[in-house]
């Protein structure tokens, strides 16, 4: 049950806070959604992980399926992946995960820290 | 444990954002590269909004309608709404190009990509790059109608610039992970002296030195002759100059300078260049003049061009601009049309300097101890501390070349004398062209236009057409300039300039036409000292001979000649070749190979063999009889194409036909043989490469990013034929920039393409949407819009208000 609360959650501060801060507004949101919703082992990394991952995807597939992929393709040759758009794609989405990933671990030890002190 | 586990989840954290938000090497911050709030996801965008926008400074509402290639149709109220407009416009579709551009002209690239920038920096500094746009802003800024017009170009690129947040800046820079910057005045003035160092920033003159130190003057004259022994000028042979009374220097008695330095910094391409013509109402179709014009340049993504229409309702102008300048550079009005090929003249000349000592404070002239002035160049380095050089300037310019600076000796120098550095106002120029109506009023704005040289082709509604050959020219004594000159001897400064109202021009010739492509100005006949600076022998031929060739012509005529793929060089050379080659040397292979040769119709199409061989061999051949001057270590130059032609076939035993590091001494015919057994190695390779060897897939031509051509915003493979020295001149990566035709009909019908898109982002379809168009040689036809009402092909409008 947690675990869903914290990946929903996670992804709502994804979306708000993505609007008016830059690319680490999914670090910041997983931060505060690990903070306020405590996960324990490996779960605390791979919720947010989880939740960034699919929140970037869908919105890098949204922008580009509606231009016909037309940059994907480019920057899929630029970095490079063969030109492979999906791959671009879920490389977007690991980029995002990890980043948010370890937000949220920062995010639990800080409530851990707290908690300690309560 | 808590603790631990706390700080060690802080270092992750602060690692991550690190990691993610750093660009390393040529790899982006990914985190922000990728993310799809900020990063690259939102470029992926094409065009096409209905949408107002309001910026400050309009006194009336601007209407932009933008039709289905994305050419922007701008209607303003007055002229300075019309440049902001252009500015706001040009800033959305090209702002990445447009500050790259005047980066790289300023030099300051090192501040975008680090110190491997740093050596053409230095090099653009010390060719006075920014010298010449502070004194070009200067003169600008004194013509208070165009310092008006450039401030509010200015501040429409910066109104478009502020109203961008990071996530909306075009991808280049997200790449590069850099900003944009406040447009400048200044920045237009780096543009104009781009331009002009790209046209008339060639010169050989340290090159043909260095080639007189080793071969002598004699051969030196023998091998780089003047005149050709055939010439189709510029201006017709028959123009006759005896009207005007002329002075021209007197060669002084000094001797030349034999000394020359080893190294010299990179000239712009050979291929730049253009073709420009006009037939005049009895030679046309309809009756009324028709005129073309197709500048090669390099080919790039985004396009050097980008096509407008600007209008008020004093006058509306269509045509190629240059992102960057104001109004129309190439292109037509109701009343005229008017097109510019590169007048290829020397107007860039070197002096030996000597200095008083190493501190380089005073030099020697006019048996005198003068002042040099110096200017400290702050190049700013990305991640590395700025690097300062001092750059010294005599009364004849920069001191390009010193001992810091590719130089040999502590107390000389080089210094170089262009007029790329008179600060002329060519802004006017173009404004008052976009306006003219009239001969005279085309006439009146050339004048203010000094440097880059241009031949500007001219048509009008009356049925006039003409050519003036237009910038500032110094009036020179017999040979000076060809070589280096002595700084300190006052007879060897330039004396001069040749009057503008004598710079070589013709209206209404007899013959019914008007072209340029290169070729040389003029012939024997013009009274002043015009020397052969590497003039195009082929182009201008090809095109004299089909306007001579028949009485009356059409656009479609026009078209076929801007495709046109006759190679002259080859049909004056290959069939000399096939002659002699001894047959009996040769393998069946490379028999077979002669014989698609000889079926070749010497037209390089894309799907032409004989095309390949032909190229294959030539350059070969080329390489082998100039071995002597290619392998050499120091700065020298290999005579022209035409005049390697005539050597090899009238002095076949010309010492330079001996290959230097063979024991035998060759002949022009050894040197056939053993280039076309070269050209075969070359030939198949390619054959093994490609499966076969068309022309068009083993010249490969393609139009690179201005990234060094980085492959994933670049086009490659491009599918055309032509080469250079051919009137279409697509070599591999070099061609026409902008093919423009326009028949002064009421109101003008006009055809336009080039070999890119409309819009500068890559993630757009109007990004290379052109592209194939223009390799098909086919155009667009251009909506000339006749007024803002008009709506018949616009595709969406956007509207600029003027801010409450």
């Amino acid at each position: 049950m947690k675990k869903l609360s914290n990946f929903i959650l996670t992804i709502i501060l994804g979306v708000i806070l993505s609007l008016f801060l830059p690319w680490w507004a999914v670090m910041l949101a997983a931060f505060l959604s690990g903070a306020i919703v405590r996960l324990r082992n490996v779960a605390a990394f791979f919720v947010p992980f989880g939740a960034i991952a699919l929140l970037w995807i869908v919105n890098a597939w949204m922008l580009s399926s509606a231009n016909d992929y037309t940059l994907a393709s480019k920057i899929a040759v630029l970095l490079p992946l063969e030109g492979n758009v999906v791959l671009l794609i879920l490389v977007t989405g690991v980029i995002g995960g990890l980043a948010a990933g370890i937000a949220g671990l920062f995010g639990n030890q800080c409530r851990a820290i707290m908690a300690k002190e309560d | 444990m808590k603790i631990f586990k706390f700080v060690l989840s802080l270092i992750l954290a602060i690692g991550i954002f690190y990691a993610l938000n750093t660009k390393f090497g040529q790899i982006p911050p990914l985190g922000k590269f990728l993310s799809p709030n900020q990063g690259v996801w939102q470029n992926e965008i094409t065009e096409g909004e209905e949408k107002a926008y309001e910026i400050n400074g309009l006194s009336a509402p601007v209407q932009i309608h933008y039709d289905d290639h994305l050419i922007p149709h701008i209607f303003a109220q007055n002229n300075t709404d019309l440049y902001r407009a252009q500015g706001y416009v040009t800033a959305q579709n090209r702002l990445w190009q447009l500050e790259f551009q005047t980066h790289a002209s300023a030099g300051r690239l090192s501040e975008i990509v680090g110190n491997a920038a740093l050596e053409y920096d230095r090099g653009q500094r010390r060719k006075g790059m920014v010298y010449g746009a502070e004194r070009a802003l200067e003169n600008m800024k004194k013509d208070s109608e165009m310092l008006g017009y450039l401030e509010a170009y200015r501040d429409g690129i910066n109104s478009y610039i502020e109203s961008l947040s990071p996530a909306n800046y075009p991808v280049e820079y997200k790449l590069l992970d850099y900003k944009p910057e406040p447009w400048t005045m200044k920045k237009t003035a780096l543009l104009l002296m781009y331009m002009t160092d790209m046209l008339a920033g060639r010169d050989s003159d340290l090159e043909f030195t260095n080639f007189v130190n080793k071969y002598g003057k004699e051969r030196f004259d023998f091998l780089f002759p003047d005149f050709f022994d055939v010439n189709d000028p510029i201006i017709p042979k028959e123009r006759d100059w005896s009207s005007w009374e002329v002075s021209v220097p007197e060669v002084p008695a000094s001797e030349y300078m034999l000394d020359s330095i080893q190294k010299v910094m990179e000239k712009p391409h050979p291929d730049n260049g253009s073709n420009n013509w006009a037939v005049g109402p009895e030679k046309s179709y309809s009756g009324n003049p028709i005129l073309a014009n197709d500048p090669h340049l390099q080919l790039n993504l985004p396009s050097i061009w980008y096509v407008m229409q600007l209008a008020t309702p004093e006058k509306n102008t269509f045509g190629a601009t240059l992102p960057g300048a104001l109004g129309i550079v190439i292109g037509f009005n109701n009343h005229i049309s008017w097109g510019v090929t590169n007048a290829t003249r020397d107007v860039k000349d070197w002096f030996k300097v000597k200095f008083k000592d190493e501190n380089k404070d005073e030099y020697w002239h006019d048996d005198q101890w003068k002042s040099t002035t110096k200017r400290v160049e702050e190049i700013g380095i990305r991640g590395e501390a700025t690097y300062y050089d001092t750059v010294v300037y005599t009364h004849h310019g920069p001191v390009s070349y010193d001992d810091t600076f590719k130089g040999n000796e502590e107390k000389m120098g080089y210094a170089m004398q262009w007029t790329g550095h008179l600060g002329g106002n060519n802004q006017r120029t173009l404004i008052e062209l976009n306006a003219a109506k009239n001969y005279d009023e085309y006439k009146e704005a050339l004048v203010h236009f000094l440097a880059p040289a241009q031949n500007f082709i001219f048509s009008s509604r009356e049925g006039d057409i003409a050519l003036w050959i237009q910038g500032r020219f110094p009036n020179k004594w017999e040979g000076q300039g060809k070589f280096l000159l002595d700084g300190s001897n006052p007879e060897h400064d330039w004396q001069g300039w040749i009057p503008q109202e004598h710079n070589a021009h013709i209206k209404n010739p007899e013959r019914g036409f008007v072209s340029s492509a290169n070729q040389h100005p003029v012939d024997e006949s013009y009274p002043y000292y015009v020397f052969n600076d590497g003039y195009e022998m082929y182009r201008n031929r090809v095109i004299n001979n089909f306007f001579r060739s028949k009485n009356k012509f059409t656009i479609q005529d026009f078209k076929d000649l801007h495709s046109n793929n006759y190679n002259l060089k080859a049909a004056e050379l290959l069939p000399h070749m096939l002659e002699v080659m001894p047959k009996e040397e040769l393998s069946k292979e490379e028999l077979a190979y002669l014989e698609e040769a000889g079926k070749w119709n010497f037209y390089n199409e894309i799907d032409s063999k004989g095309a390949s061989i032909w190229e294959a061999w030539w350059t070969r051949l080329n390489r082998m009889v100039w071995d002597e001057v290619r392998d050499s270590q120091e700065a020298i130059d290999a005579p022209f194409v035409y005049q390697t032609i005539y050597l090899l076939k009238n002095y076949p035993d010309d010492p330079f036909m001996d290959i230097a590091s063979t024991p035998e001494v060759e002949t022009a015919n050894d040197l056939f043989l053993a280039s076309f057994k070269e050209a075969v190695k070359d030939l198949n390779t390619w054959k093994s490469g490609l499966g076969d060897y068309q022309w068009g897939d083993v010249k490969a031509t393609y139009a690179g990013h201005l990234l060094q051509a980085l492959p994933a915003f670049s086009r490659f493979n491009i599918p055309i034929g032509g080469n250079s020295g051919i009137v279409n001149a697509t070599s591999k990566n070099h061609g026409a920039s902008w093919r423009m035709i326009v028949e002064m009909s009421d109101p003008p019908k006009a055809f336009g393409v080039y070999p890119g898109g409309q819009s500068g982002n890559p993630g757009s379809k109007f990004y290379d949407d052109l592209v194939d168009i223009w390799a098909a040689g086919e155009y667009l036809e251009l909506n000339f819009m006749q007024s803002a009402e008009d709506q018949t092909g616009v595709s969406f409008t956007q509207t600029l208000n003027p801010k409450q």
